[in-house]
């Protein structure tokens, strides 16, 4: 069976004065109907190259060097631009994190959702402007009507971003891209935006790719999470199995140094857990493992080669040694990882 | 902990601070801060939270005299900040610092690192050119940098790093208070994590005071005694971090704290989830200013600007809907302010 949107192999490689930077290098998964896929890591890792990949939106010296990036079994990176250019906003839809930069700030919203209607539906602009007006109705934006004469400078951060989604949805796309949606966003109002986005798959049956560097957003609404690390998926799992048990030692270290917000924890005031050192520099990524100088299980061989995705059960795969099956039975290894397990706060 | 710190006595007592901003062409303002009264306790961590808009930073930089405030009371250890002249308030920002939320922003990109962290020290006229560099270099070490570190420039810096280096410069005049204003939100979360842990390894060695401004309530809750929550220029709840958290009284705190998304899928809650948007501090709605949002709010709630007060030891809040609000004794002066 085919997915619906299934990225093979991706290499976006920029070319910059340092060297040579891949920004995206070999990343797979794959994105079903009705589905919420959680792209995580922090700033720097890649997952937003990924989806202006998907899109073909990446600027020079960005290149799309190698991989697929199929929708429907048909290689996006194969169509002529003028077929990229209607698929966009008809099938493949996407969101930005600051709404108001998105936003053109000298014509009015009901004037920009219409715009897209009035291209990939050849509506007339009575009939587009209808539409923008329904459009903004099933974003939940009250007084529709009113609204469409708004310029973007006179609505709030949360209902730019409504319009945001209204747009991206006018023409009934099957895949929307969010890129760091509710960043920007107050808490209570992220809250909203996140009802509105979980609320429109289901009702749509919409699949969603949800960019972010919020672990707590990812646990709320999504099925599914790939984490990556320096332009790399380390783990790709279904979410209660990522939260309950990370097997990358990125992600578990990710997890310890949230605050969490549990009695116990305020009651405790323990220390955060942190993850040693920084993010290595683009241009100067160390072999074999990525993250194995930050690793609190580093071993020799981490060093040695590009580490392969391995499967550990159905749905889960891990970059990391300690998954190798022929190291698994390496009784020492599993003893140096089990003795941390004891100390993890939960 | 908050015992400790009351024996020590308050370091800030504010009363009824106000500043708003005029807004250009005409006579209306921006209310940012509108009547705030609240004390920090010498070695306590007091969070502000609140969401964009709130006054929380505002209040931040009116205790500093960054801004001057319209109007009200800061004193800092029993002498009146807002009276100062320049002089006095010149010695008086020895101690009290700030740390911003931007470092790339608050580090001149044209300076060394060592003279960006030795600039306070130039300024008061402290030590020679030698013994300034050995406090540099003993600073860095004490947020966890190399001290080769300070002949470099910021662009060399990573964001963490960057933000230890605003650290550095606010630790160099060894001052009381430190104002920290969102100093990891634009920081990724294992960074955010380094850099809270060592905000609290320099608050244990040197006896440091800290106001933590941030909208991030979790992040908040950590590093806190006590936590205050603003909404719309005015405080309505403040409590000790672990009674806030257990036990939230107003509305707007409970709204906020079920509206952060938490990093476990199995604790599916109900989320209060608010209608519609903050109103601007323009034209703040009449009564309570959080009614327009408010799932409790009722027709008295319209007509009663509720002042806070304190409806258990060490807990505040200001509405009329927590039972025990009536009889509750009041906690802050806010001068009514006559300003159109």
């Amino acid at each position: 069976m085919s997915h619906l949107l299934e990225i093979k192999k991706l290499h976006t490689y920029f070319q910059t004065r340092e060297g040579l930077v891949c920004a995206v290098d070999g990343v797979s998964f794959y994105l079903d109907r009705g589905e919420l896929l959680g792209l995580v890591g922090e700033s720097g890792c890649g997952k937003s190259i990924t989806a202006l990949s998907i899109m073909r939106l990446v600027a020079p010296p960005g290149k799309i060097v190698a991989g697929e990036i199929l929708f429907e079994a048909r290689d996006l990176l194969k169509l002529s631009n003028a077929e990229m250019r209607s698929m966009r906003g008809n099938d493949v839809a996407m969101i930005f994190q600051d709404p108001m930069t998105s936003l053109n700030p000298v014509f009015t919203v009901g004037e920009q959702i219409a715009e897209a209607l009035r291209l990939h539906r050849k509506l007339s602009r009575k009939e587009a402007r209808a539409a923008a007006a329904d459009a903004m109705r099933e974003v939940s934006i009250p007084d529709p009507e009113l609204r469409v004469n708004d310029y973007p400078h006179q609505l709030s951060g949360g209902m730019r971003q409504r319009v945001m989604i209204a747009m991206a949805l006018a023409c009934d796309p099957k895949v929307l891209i969010a890129d760091e949606p509710t960043t920007a966003l107050d808490v209570t109002i992220q809250a909203q935006i996140l009802e509105l986005l979980d609320n429109l798959r289901r009702t749509r049956d919409l699949a969603v790719l949800l960019i972010t560097h919020d672990l707590g957003v990812v646990a709320e609404v999504a099925d599914r999470v790939a984490v990556m690390y320096t332009g790399k998926v380390v783990e790709e799992s279904p979410v209660d199995e990522l939260f309950a048990r990370p097997k990358h030692p990125y992600t578990e270290g990710l997890l310890r140094s949230v605050p969490k917000l549990t009695a116990k924890d305020v009651a405790r005031k323990t220390r955060l857990q942190t993850i040693e050192g920084t993010v290595p520099r683009p241009t100067a990524l160390p072999p074999g493992c990525h993250f194995e100088p930050r690793c609190p299980y580093r071993m020799p061989q981490c060093r040695e080669d590009e580490i392969p995705l391995y499967q550990v059960t159905e749905g889960v795969t891990v970059r990391c040694l300690l998954f190798d099956p022929a190291l698994v039975a390496n009784t020492e290894i599993v003893n140096h990882r089990g003795h941390r397990e004891d100390t993890k706060i939960n | 902990m908050t015992d400790n710190a009351a024996n020590n006595g308050k370091l800030v007592q504010v009363r009824g601070l106000v500043k708003h901003f005029p807004i250009e062409g005409g006579d209306d303002v921006w209310r940012a801060v509108d009547g705030v009264s609240f004390e920090i306790l010498r070695g306590e961590t007091l969070g502000l939270v609140g969401e964009s808009g709130c006054g929380k930073s505002t209040t931040g930089r009116c205790l500093l005299r960054l801004i001057e405030p319209t109007h009200g009371d800061i004193e800092f250890e029993g002498r009146d900040v807002t009276a100062m002249g320049k002089r006095e308030l010149r010695e008086l920002r020895r101690e009290m610092q700030i740390i911003f939320q931007d470092p790339n922003a608050s580090l001149n990109p044209r300076m060394k690192i060592g003279d960006i962290i030795a600039e306070p020290l130039v300024i008061h006229g402290i030590g020679d050119k030698t013994e300034r560099r050995e406090r540099v270099a003993w600073l860095l070490g004490k947020v966890g940098l190399d001290a080769d570190y300070m002949k470099r420039y910021s662009h060399e810096f990573s964001g963490g790093q960057l933000q230890r280096i605003g650290v550095a410069r606010a630790l160099a005049l060894n001052p009381k208070l430190i104002v920290a204003d969102e100093p990891v939100s634009a920081l990724d979360v294992s960074v955010q994590a380094q850099v809270v842990n060592l905000l609290q390894d320099l608050q244990a060695e040197f006896g440091l005071t800290y106001l933590f401004i941030s909208h991030g309530l979790a992040v908040v809750e950590h590093i806190s005694t006590r936590v205050a929550v603003m909404y719309l220029g005015r405080i309505v709840e403040i409590a000790d971090a672990q009674e806030l958290y257990v036990n939230p009284l107003h509305p707007y705190t409970l709204a906020l704290l079920s509206a952060i998304p938490i990093p476990d899928p199995k604790q599916k809650r109900d989320r209060i989830i608010l209608k519609g948007d903050v109103p601007t501090s323009r034209n703040p709605p009449s009564g309570c200013r959080f009614r327009t949002r408010c799932p409790i709010a009722i027709d008295d709630c319209r007509s009663i600007d509720p002042e806070l007060r304190e409806v258990a030891p060490g807990h505040s809040v200001a509405c009329i809907r927590v039972p025990g609000y009536d009889n509750a004794p009041s906690v802050e002066s806010r001068t009514p302010v006559g300003v159109a």
